[in-house]
């Protein structure tokens, strides 16, 4: 049976992993080369590299970071964070990322998602959605969290499905840090209204935000920084901790 | 030599640095003729039936040659496909035709996971071993590895594992020295580089 993904998300800044809260404050919880290989030896599934202060300020995906963390592990290897055209993609792709995720630029350029698919494949193209609850609604922010748009999270996710992302990654900036658990309504609003996988982000407090997110959200994969951070083992013990309750999961 | 085929078809990044990680000499061949002499080749590649395209006649002709030679093949996801006679993807095309059989897109009508049914398959899912095979040496029933993929090859009696999702396909096949793997192996774990090795070790490295 397909196993519901479990995906580590190291926040980088200056080449360190730091995690913040509602995107602010951050602190530093490591080397990502290391974190990336304790998690590879605990069973994660998938890593993500974002550069979290990348759209702010204009830099560019640190490729050195990139291939550090590539070089410890055989899994999928996503980055995002800055990438705001094909030259920045390939950037990404050539230092060892299998996935590259658009959030800021894919708004803003929605044709890059089509190049993009057209080079390396649909499956190397996630979009990155930022969303957060207005009125009954979810309102898409770009520049990392900071600035609203006019754009529907599930209306948006379908476009971008449509011009040729493989993936979505779907954060809720409501949840964000708050460890208060995952949007459940938003993540199986969003994976009920398209064909790709969507990985649930933003939240993750407990492991059994983790089963809510698979079974009341539909998610496909789900990923979280901080709670893998700071507690050794903590794969292991969500994975079987899935499993106790009915959720597929690679162990 | 192993010569590792580029087509165009995705790129081949994690798949160079699996080879080099498990210590074997490879090139990407510039031409058709560069494949003479080689101790092996791999045909990567994701993403659409199509791409293939850039493989016929002349690739497809050298590699057809080298296999009638006996230089071990391993085809990686669409590489596995194109093992095949065709697909329903881009029915024009022909494949290496290696094994008998059409590549057809994933259904969900037989569906019994957990959660939405959706095209494409992705992520990790597991192998049921059908028979013993060299390309599986040392891999266990219900060992687990990435996938990323629409389309599809069917069970055969060259099928050494097949996964079950929504239908049950092809994930590995292995006819003599020719062999393919729908999933990554150089995205999966420490079972994807133990594939990748039993296929250096029958191409002698």
């Amino acid at each position: 049976m397909l196993s519901k993904r479990i995906i580590a998300c190291l926040d980088v800044r200056d080449g360190q992993v730091v995690k913040g809260i509602n995107f602010e404050g951050l602190r530093s919880a490591g080397d990502p080369a290391a974190l990336a290989q304790r998690y590879n030896r605990e069973g994660i599934d998938e890593v993500v590299i974002l550069d979290v202060t990348a759209t702010i300020e204009k830099r560019k995906a640190m490729a050195r970071t990139i291939q550090a963390v590539a070089q410890e592990i055989f899994l999928p290897l996503c980055v995002g964070g800055g990438i705001n055209d094909e030259a920045h993609a390939d950037a990404a792709i050539e230092a060892g990322a299998d996935k590259v995720s658009l959030n800021t630029a894919a708004i803003a350029r929605p044709e890059l998602l089509t190049a993009l698919a057209r080079r390396y494949g649909s499956q190397a193209v996630i979009v990155a959605i930022d969303a957060k609850r207005e009125g009954g609604a979810f309102r898409i922010y770009v520049r990392s969290g900071r600035q609203a748009t006019d754009r529907d999270a599930v209306e948006w996710a379908r476009e971008a499905a449509g011009r040729g992302a493989g993936e979505i990654l779907l954060t809720s900036i409501d949840r964000d840090g708050t460890k208060s658990g995952f949007d459940c309504e938003l993540t199986a609003a969003v994976s009920e209204a398209v064909s790709i996988p969507v990985i649930a982000s933003g939240g993750a407090g407990t492991f059994d935000h983790f089963v809510d997110v698979f079974k009341a959200g539909k998610a496909d994969a789900a990923l979280a920084a901080s709670i893998f951070h700071y507690a050794e083992h903590a794969v292991v013990d969500l994975k079987r901790h899935l499993a106790a309750n009915g959720v597929p999961v690679r162990r | 030599m192993i010569a590792l085929i580029d087509y165009g078809a995705g790129n081949l990044t994690s798949v160079r640095k699996a080879l080099r990680h498990l210590g074997a000499a490879f090139r990407v061949p510039k031409g058709p003729a560069d494949l003479e002499g080689m101790a092996g080749i791999v045909v990567p590649g994701v993403g659409n039936f199509e791409a293939t395209a850039v493989l016929a006649p002349e690739w497809r002709g050298a590699i057809a040659s080298a296999v009638g030679r006996g230089t071990p093949l391993l085809g990686i996801c669409l590489g596995l496909q194109w093992l095949f006679e065709g697909s329903e993807e881009a029915p024009t095309l022909d494949g290496l035709a290696a094994m008998p059989g059409t590549c057809a897109l994933i259904r969900g009508d037989g569906y019994d996971g957990f959660g939405v049914f959706k095209v494409p398959h992705v992520g990790w899912n597991s192998l049921h071993v059908v028979r013993d095979s060299w390309l599986l040496d040392g891999v266990g029933e219900g060992d687990q590895v990435y996938f990323t993929h629409s389309y599809a090859a069917p069970v055969t009696a060259d099928c050494v594992a097949s996964t079950r999702y929504g239908v049950d396909f092809a994930s590995a096949v292995q006819r003599d020295h020719v062999a393919g793997v729908q999933f990554h192996p150089e995205k999966s774990g420490d079972v994807g580089l133990r594939i990748l090795r039993n296929f250096l070790e029958m191409a002698g490295r």
